[in-house]
């Protein structure tokens, strides 16, 4: 036994517990009086101050997306206009299973097994409680397919909104461009606030140069919404005043380009590769610009699948490729007008001079013999004549008497190697060389056999069919340069005014003498004579015509072999190209013309530039585009948003 | 034995003085009339409210009856359980649910980040609600033989019967229920007598390791105590919860917007409306009247478990009644004191009347087991 082992003690532990009861007993209640005087002040001292934020707190303003703006083309028709489509959204905070309900949904084919993976991260990142858009525009037999199996997705509705609709399809899409969903690019160029109810927006084309006036401002809705936004009917039957504040509907854009004319452009090189431009010289304005192949870019605003778009991408023939304003192709022979315009403005040439074309030509003191196309030579030509026949030898000599950087300065005031400055995004600069230029670009001095072969538009000259439009056309208004321009005019939303926009006039070509114009001009209009390189193309043609052939070399010879198109593949031969302005008098329209591997410019090119000038100063239109009905479905009486 | 309530001396003379039939039936179930009203009063406010909170879902509402029914079943069949059984089946529960939070450490799959689930295939278990119920019996049962003011020695065995399982919990993490188990073991010790003089070092220690503490939380529970101390400072974020309930309460009012028609609730700004904050509903719809009710309620509930605990024959018994009333009252006031914004957000629900079924079957266990020790007593010396 220890002698001091504590033994229980049942009195003391019994009075000890007591103790502790009736003390814990009277803490508890001081604690609880606590919570109570707590609530005293929050309820009965704060009671206003908390009963206003209540009310602001269930109020919130969900934004009201703008109706996007429609373009019209010359004529008034709409080539992108706004049409209700059935959309199929998910809910992410509504949906249990996203994976799985994006897996089944690829089953039934509503939407591509290829678009899970974005899907997946687009709901991630999004908000829970924003409807992100899984497929833009349903079909009816999607729709169907959706609707028997509508209970087993839930969080996935079809609601029905704006989608865009291009009637013309594949027409101008090199020119229009196209709206898509907004990705999360997108998303750090854009103040979010304006973008928060709109799902598209511009991706390229006008579409997307435009883009500022034609979203318009969102405007917003007061809505009674719980704490996930998510929207709610009632409050237990208390009424409150919502407000609501319209969006402003973007701006409406006016085209130049005459979708007859754009019609026309396509339809000649249909089965081809190539570009046609067309300006008015007057003003600038763009009449057609087209690039073919061309696509649907209502596939873009639909949500184009994975496969479809791969399908674009790695077409051999580039539709996606915008030739008109990104391909840069040796101009060839359609810059001899503009050469002898830069002989003529620095004096150099006088247009009666004579010069015999034996049908080569040498550099002093070089062996190197620069062939004429033509073999044997033109024999005597003066300036027009050389342009009329397109005499090779002839500007290869005018070249090496100018030298580089002299044709370099003369060619850029023609627009060569500087971007046109026209109204959509994307435009290709082309090359200007120059001694400089070389000695940048490739740290290497620049020899004049370079400068000889860029006076027939070869070697590092290269420049877009824009370029060589926006060229013809400054010939064309003898020496007034107006930049290139797709719209002329912009139609207020909400005051349905009409603005039209000023055309941007840029420095003028200036000539010693105003004249001068003329004999270069004379030379273009004997290409489109009999004799001429273009003859067989106007024959007949009730309106001057001014014009230039071109052949640009995509595949080059060696020194004494000849050219044979049968024997090299068809990718390997000639661009053939084509410039020409009408009426020469008094020109109302420029334009120039590509057909990649088409061979000769004057039989591949020159007869689209015919029908087009026949149906814009002739009225001759044997076929004009029909625009076409968006897919049937929904009304704008399913729209479920306010307007 | 000298000290016989009379309540007891009732018991013995019920049939003869042919007491309602109902009332001889709960006393031969060994349940307290009074505390068992007391209860039924809660939990009658508790299903009335949160048929609002849910927002007027039916489904979760009769969910939480279904529980209901079954915490009640499980406390009538502890009421029955005879106190001896508890107190040698203490270890035992101890032992088992000290593996099954090892288990959980290992395996448990993480829900909210956190891991406290055991996965059992039938169904999800959380070990820790045990160890709500089993620290401080297993304390009591440490402690029943022993002499009492527990000596040092017995003090440092009894905190470590407590840290080991808190230690476990807390890592999960849920500080919420750790913090329940520990100072339903702390409260053990402070009803066996515990001298003034340690209580005063604890609280001292206490103090002292709260920095140590704060650099072992984790992220979330660091912003819960930062956030704490000043909710404004993020105010979409870990303020979020505390800003909200406050507001709810605050805009309630003396009478409160009526049943159905708290905005804040109706609408879901209110976070976890029907769970831990469904005192904010209280306050919001039922006004300070309705929260001043359930607070009143409360405290019977807890006045009335303690007289019983008073009561109870054995060492064991008093601790662990005693330990059991006072954790009801952590339960009601760590609540409270949370969703009103003078306590930081710990996750612990509002005593039988959140949603869940988990806390509201422990906690009715603990009444049952509190009934049981009380009502079995046997009448000697009488």
């Amino acid at each position: 036994m220890f002698g001091h082992a504590r033994i229980k003690d049942h009195h003391g532990e019994h009075r000890v517990f007591g103790g502790r009861i009736v003390f814990a007993g009277v803490a508890a209640a001081v604690f609880l009086l606590l919570v109570t005087a707590r609530l005293f002040y929050l309820q009965v001292v704060r009671f206003s101050y908390f009963a206003d934020l209540s009310q602001g707190n269930r109020v919130r303003l969900e934004p009201l997306p703008p109706d996007r703006g429609l373009i019209y083309d010359r004529q008034g028709s709409v080539v992108a206009e706004n049409t209700p489509a059935y959309q199929l959204e998910l809910v992410p905070e509504q949906v249990p299973d996203v994976p799985g309900t994006l897996a089944r949904l690829a089953e039934l084919h509503l939407i591509d097994h290829d678009m899970v993976p974005g899907l997946t991260r687009l709901i991630r990142t999004g908000r829970r409680f924003q409807a992100v858009p899984l497929r833009l525009s349903l079909s009816e037999n999607d729709i169907a397919v959706f609707s028997v199996r509508q209970h087993e997705f839930p969080g996935v509705e079809i609601r029905t909104r704006l989608a865009r609709w291009y009637p013309f399809a594949a027409q101008a899409v090199h020119a229009l461009g196209y709206v898509a969903t907004i990705s999360e690019e997108d998303l750090k160029h854009i103040d979010r606030d304006q973008y928060s109810g709109s799902a598209l927006i511009g991706k390229i084309g006008l579409e997307s140069a435009y883009e500022q006036q034609l979203h318009g401002y969102s405007g917003y809705r007061q809505v009674l919404v719980n704490a996930q936004g998510r929207r709610v009917d009632k409050l237990g039957g208390t009424p409150v005043h919502l407000e609501t504040r319209k969006p402003t509907a973007g701006n409406d854009l006016f085209l130049g380009i005459d979708m007859r004319l754009q019609h026309i452009a396509e339809e000649g090189l249909a089965g081809k590769r190539g570009a046609v431009v067309a300006i008015d010289p007057t003003t600038g304005d763009v009449l057609t610009l087209a690039s073919v192949p061309t696509y649907d870019p209502n596939k873009f605003t639909r949500g184009i699948s994975t496969s479809e778009y791969a399908e674009l991408r790695d077409d051999i023939d580039r539709p996606l490729f915008n030739r008109a304003l990104r391909g840069t192709y040796p101009p060839g022979s359609t810059v001899k007008p503009m050469m002898a315009l830069a002989g003529l403005q620095y004096g150099v040439i006088d247009p009666a001079a004579v010069r015999n074309c034996t049908g080569g030509f040498s550099l002093p003191g070089s062996a190197h013999i620069y062939h004429d196309w033509k073999a044997g030579g033109h024999g005597p030509v003066d300036m027009k004549h050389a342009i009329a026949t397109s005499c090779d030898v002839y500007f290869y000599g005018l070249a090496e008497v100018l030298g580089i950087d002299r044709v370099h300065e003369a060619m850029s005031g023609l627009g060569f190697g500087r971007l046109s400055g026209i109204d959509v995004g994307g435009e290709k600069a082309g090359i200007m060389p120059s001694a400089e230029w070389k000695m940048t670009t490739y740290k290497q001095q620049w020899y004049p056999g370079e400068t000889v072969i860029v006076g027939i538009g070869q070697g590092y000259l290269t420049a877009t069919p824009v370029q060589l439009a926006h060229a013809a056309a400054i010939v064309a208004a003898r020496g007034r340069n107006f930049r290139p321009r797709l719209v002329t005019a912009l139609r207020d939303a909400t005051t349905q005014d009409k603005r039209p926009l000023d055309p941007v006039e840029e420095p003028s070509v200036q000539l010693r003498d105003p004249s001068l114009w003329e004999s270069v001009i004379e030379g273009m209009e004997m290409v489109a004579r009999p004799g001429g390189t273009a003859a067989p193309s106007f024959a007949g043609a009730p309106y001057r015509v001014a014009a230039k052939t071109g052949t640009a070399q995509v595949f080059s010879l060696g020194q004494g072999q000849k050219y044979n198109a049968a024997a090299i593949s068809e990718r390997l031969r000639d661009h053939a190209l084509f410039i020409a302005f009408a009426p020469a008098d008094a020109p109302k329209i420029a334009i120039a013309v590509l057909v990649e591997n088409g061979g000769h410019g004057g039989s591949a090119a020159a007869p689209i530039a015919r029908r087009i000038f026949d149906a814009y100063l002739l009225g001759k239109y044997e076929q004009v585009p029909k625009p076409s009905a968006p897919p049937p479905g929904a009304t704008l009486e399913d729209l479920d948003e306010v307007h | 034995m000298y000290e016989l309530s009379h309540e007891a001396q009732e018991i013995e003379g019920a049939p003869r003085k042919r007491i309602s039939a109902q009332a001889s039936l709960v006393r031969r179930l060994h349940m307290d009339g009074p505390l068992l009203s007391l209860l039924g009063g809660v939990i009658a406010f508790g299903l009335f409210i949160l048929y609002s909170a849910t927002g007027e879902n039916l489904a979760q509402w009769l969910s939480q009856v279904s529980r209901l029914g079954l915490a009640l079943l499980a406390m009538v069949f502890l009421a029955q359980v005879p106190p001896g059984w508890l107190r040698r089946a203490s270890p035992i529960l101890y032992g088992t649910g000290l593996l099954l939070l090892l288990l959980v450490a290992i395996h448990g799959s993480a829900s909210n980040g956190a891991q406290r689930w055991l996965d059992l295939k039938l169904f999800r278990f959380q070990p820790s609600e045990i160890m709500k119920l089993a620290v401080p019996m297993m304390c009591a049962w440490y402690l029943h033989g022993r002499p009492l003011p527990p000596s040092l020695r017995d003090t440092g065995v009894v905190l470590g019967i407590i840290l080991l399982p808190a230690a476990l919990i807390a890592k999960q993490p849920d500080l919420g229920t750790a913090l329940l188990v520990g100072s339903a073991g702390i409260l053990v010790l402070f009803l066996a007598g515990l001298s003034n003089i340690i209580i005063t070092l604890g609280l001292v220690a206490v103090g002292a390791i709260v920095p140590v503490g704060w650099h072992f939380m984790h992220d979330y529970q660091r912003q819960r105590v930062m956030m704490f101390l000043d909710p404004a400072q993020d105010p979409l974020g870990a303020g979020y919860h505390s800003i909200q309930s406050q507001i709810a309460i605050g805009s309630g009012g003396l009478f409160g917007k009526g049943w159905m028609h708290g905005s804040q609730a109706q609408l879901e700004f209110l976070p976890e409306r029907s769970t831990d904050f469904i005192f904010a509903v209280i306050g919001e719809e039922l006004g300070l009247l309705g929260q001043l009710l359930l607070i009143s309620l409360y405290f019977a509930v807890i006045a009335r478990s303690l007289y019983l605990a008073a009561g109870a024959q054995t060492t064991y018994a008093r601790l662990v009644c005693g330990s059991f009333a006072l954790t009801f009252f952590v339960y009601a006031f760590v609540n409270t004191g949370m969703v009103s914004g003078i306590l930081p957000v710990v996750g612990v629900p509002l005593p039988l009347v959140s949603y869940g079924g988990t806390a509201m079957v422990t906690l009715l266990a603990s009444f049952g087991i509190l009934m049981s020790l009380y009502g079995h007593r046997r009448l000697v010396g009488s």
